[in-house]
């Protein structure tokens, strides 16, 4: 009975990080249908502004949430200016220019901070179940997953800057004849996605190692999630997140982590081949 | 005719190619010129960069204490990115072209058989300065780093003596993880403990709470990792994170081995775990002071982190120099023979000899427990041989050997 809770557990672990980690890459991608390809350096970005404010003696929970979105949204709007906006609807241009740029971040990193990082614990220590111990961790990633669809959909469906957002998204050049300045709504949207994934490297600092090269471990699983959940960014993300995680930690737990790998990849194909339009391209159509 | 002015530049350019070609064959005769390829960049530039760095300030060592022959030691470099085929690229470069006598360098077993039978087809002695699976027969190669019957042996029947007979092995998914973790699994058995599981992880694995939870059911006395890289640092993490610290001990033969691992993790989360290897920085001798101090003096602004990896990449620049000196000569034959004759180097790892018949050092092996970011070392076992690969290996026999044998258990 522990056992079967703990494996639940580390089920809803597995799909609140799927959907955390991806839930930024939805936005940019999904929503903009720009290839940011150096999503997972901006993830490394987050995770160092909140190893560096941390040491520097800022209250973990301000390094995770507030500093390290603020920073990587700061930075996304600036790239977007400098780099993206140029290259809306050119999406094989886009993916070049970004898979640049994380080069020049990976390195640009290195030269500032060095090869090593000191690193967080992590916070909240563990719980137990039965006879066996969870970080309690886990549970606030869960938690944090739940809040972030929760306010990404209050803002989409309920708010007047949402909706416009999804106009311009739909049909700029109506939008546009409607008096939304839409290169301001990229820029802000492309901020948004920045900013969400900021916070994913901030709650990363303290599960995982720190390092210039940490990015390319992420961004992988980031893209098939978000390509297997499809157009809708909520429902897609959420869809797309519960089924890879469960099928690929279901798969860790009975054999290992080899195989949990290769099984979220196995289970990817097949869905794209049936779905090739994403889970949301078929079911779920008309959500957000 | 008339002299457009592309014709005239290519001209000229040729002319003073032509009249500055005696001046750089002159440069190129007084230089002695070694190579060296390390990854400064990519995914493991962190432990690269460390033993770029420990080359250089051995080359700048022998050159300010007078040179080789009289004449002065330059290191030619290149970053092959952890690419593969930038390595080989590199590799025939350094032979061919830039016709260096000696090449230090390769990381990862990937990128060691990239380029040793290159340098082995050409006849450039060639020195690998990291620890790993064992098992390389080839003359022309000099292995430094500590192999599993080097490591896993000493600190597993240490570890099982502290805390119990039950192990439960995590290793990286990948020949070094795999052929260590076998070893691990012979060591356990031999010295009557028990294995219970052995896990394997693909490198860019980041979570690891299944894994936590199949060892709280399983209850090992001991955990035996052979993780490797950032990414697995998040086993640790996550293992205090479960409370799990203070409960189940940890020992491993590869964390720390390039000396950044050690200051990633806290104070609190690495406290206590116990490694082998044939260097720490905190190696008390002379030689290590005087290594430490004039490495950190030489490099004021970034200073390298000193491991197993960049201590040894010192080492055998070393090695090479002496070498040279004894045998009057750069060419390969000669400087094999010196080495060859398994004479005793004192470094600041300890008494560092060549085993002629697998040309594998025979080395001064240390555990120690990471206490506050620092290796304290508990135990040294002296002359430790390399054992793996002296099983499959003798040179004497087969001197054109040219093999890395898998060694089967």
């Amino acid at each position: 009975m522990d056992y079967t809770i703990i494996v639940f557990l580390e089920i809803l672990r597995a799909i609140s990080w799927l959907v955390i980690l991806a839930a930024g890459l939805a936005i940019i991608f999904g929503m903009m249908k720009v290839i940011n390809f150096a999503h997972g350096e901006f993830l490394m970005l987050g995770g160092y502004i909140t190893i560096m404010s941390h040491n520097a003696g800022v209250p973990l929970w301000i390094s995770m949430g507030v500093l390290a979105p603020l920073v990587v949204g700061v930075f996304g709007i600036i790239v977007e200016r400098l780099v993206i906006r140029h290259l809306y609807g050119r999406i094989i241009d886009s993916l070049l220019a970004t898979w640049g740029l994380s080069l020049l971040m990976i390195g640009g990193v290195t030269m500032v901070f060095g090869n090593t990082v000191q690193g967080v614990s992590t916070p909240l220590g563990s719980l137990s179940i039965g006879a066996y111990q969870v970080p309690g961790y886990n549970l606030l990633l869960i938690g944090i997953a739940v809040a972030m669809m929760m306010a990404i959909w209050l803002v989409l469906r309920f708010t007047s800057a949402g909706l416009i957002a999804r106009a311009t998204m739909q049909n700029p050049d109506m939008a546009e004849t409607l008096g939304v300045r839409t290169s301001w709504v990229y820029m802000a949207t492309f901020g948004l996605g920045s900013a969400v994934t900021g916070l994913a490297g901030g709650l990363l600092a303290p599960l995982t190692g720190v390092a210039p090269s940490m990015g390319v471990n992420f961004v992988a699983q980031s893209f098939i999630t978000v390509i297997t959940g499809g157009a809708s960014m909520i429902a897609g993300t959420l869809s797309a997140g519960t089924l890879l995680g469960t099928i690929s930690q279901g798969v860790t737990f009975a054999t290992g982590p080899v195989y949990g790998d290769a099984a979220l990849l196995l289970a990817a194909l097949i869905l794209l081949r049936l779905l090739p339009q994403g889970i949301t391209g078929r079911i779920f159509r008309k959500s957000l | 005719m008339t002299f457009s002015r592309r014709t005239f530049l290519q001209t000229s350019a040729a002319l003073t190619a032509t009249l500055s070609a005696p001046t750089i064959l002159r440069a190129q005769d007084d230089m002695i010129r070694i190579g060296g390829l390390h990854d400064l960049s990519g995914a493991i530039d962190s432990s690269g960069i460390p033993m770029n760095q420990a080359m250089q300030y051995a080359v700048a060592q022998i050159n300010e204490a007078g040179g080789l022959l009289g004449r002065q030691v330059e290191a030619v470099t290149y970053d092959p990115q952890s690419n593969m085929s930038l390595y080989s690229q590199y590799a025939t470069q350094l032979a061919l072209r830039d016709k260096v006598t000696a090449v230090f360098g390769g990381i990862t077993s990937a990128s060691r058989e990239t380029i040793r039978p290159i340098f082995h087809r050409y006849q450039t002695p060639y020195f690998y300065s990291c620890l790993y699976e064992g098992g390389v027969c080839d003359r022309n190669e000099i292995t430094l780093g500590t192999t599993p019957a080097q490591t896993v042996a000493q600190l597993i029947p240490y570890a099982m003596n502290l805390w119990g007979k039950k192990v439960y092995t995590v290793a990286a998914d990948y020949n070094y993880g795999h052929i260590t973790a076998a070893w691990i699994k012979r060591y356990v058995e031999e010295n009557g403990g028990e294995l219970i599981e052995t896990e394997f992880f693909p490198l860019d694995t980041t979570q690891f709470g299944s894994t936590i939870s199949k060892i709280q059911a399983a209850k090992p006395d001991m955990v035996m990792s052979v993780l490797v890289g950032t990414a697995h640092l998040g086993f640790y993490r996550q293992w205090v994170a479960s409370g799990m610290k203070g409960e189940i001990p940890i020992a491993s033969t590869s964390f720390g081995g390039n000396g950044t691992e050690n200051v990633m993790l806290t104070p609190e989360e690495g406290n206590g775990i116990l490694t082998a290897f044939g260097y720490y920085e905190t190696v008390e001798n002379e030689k290590n002071a005087e290594f430490r101090e004039g490495i950190k003096a030489f490099y004021p602004d970034n200073p390298p982190v000193l491991g197993e990896t960049s201590e040894v990449t010192y080492e055998a620049v070393m090695i090479w120099a002496d070498a040279v000196k004894e045998a009057g000569s750069t060419d390969r034959d000669a400087i094999l023979e010196v080495i060859e004759t398994g004479k005793s180097y004192l470094l600041p790892a300890g008494n560092v000899a060549i085993d002629p018949l697998t040309h594998h050092a025979v080395r001064d092996v240390y555990i120690a427990e990471l206490r506050d970011q620092k290796m304290d070392i508990q135990q040294k076992f002296e002359a430790v041989q390399p054992t793996d690969t002296q099983m499959v290996c003798n040179l004497q026999e087969t001197p054109d050997a040219n093999v890395h044998h898998e060694i089967s258990l």
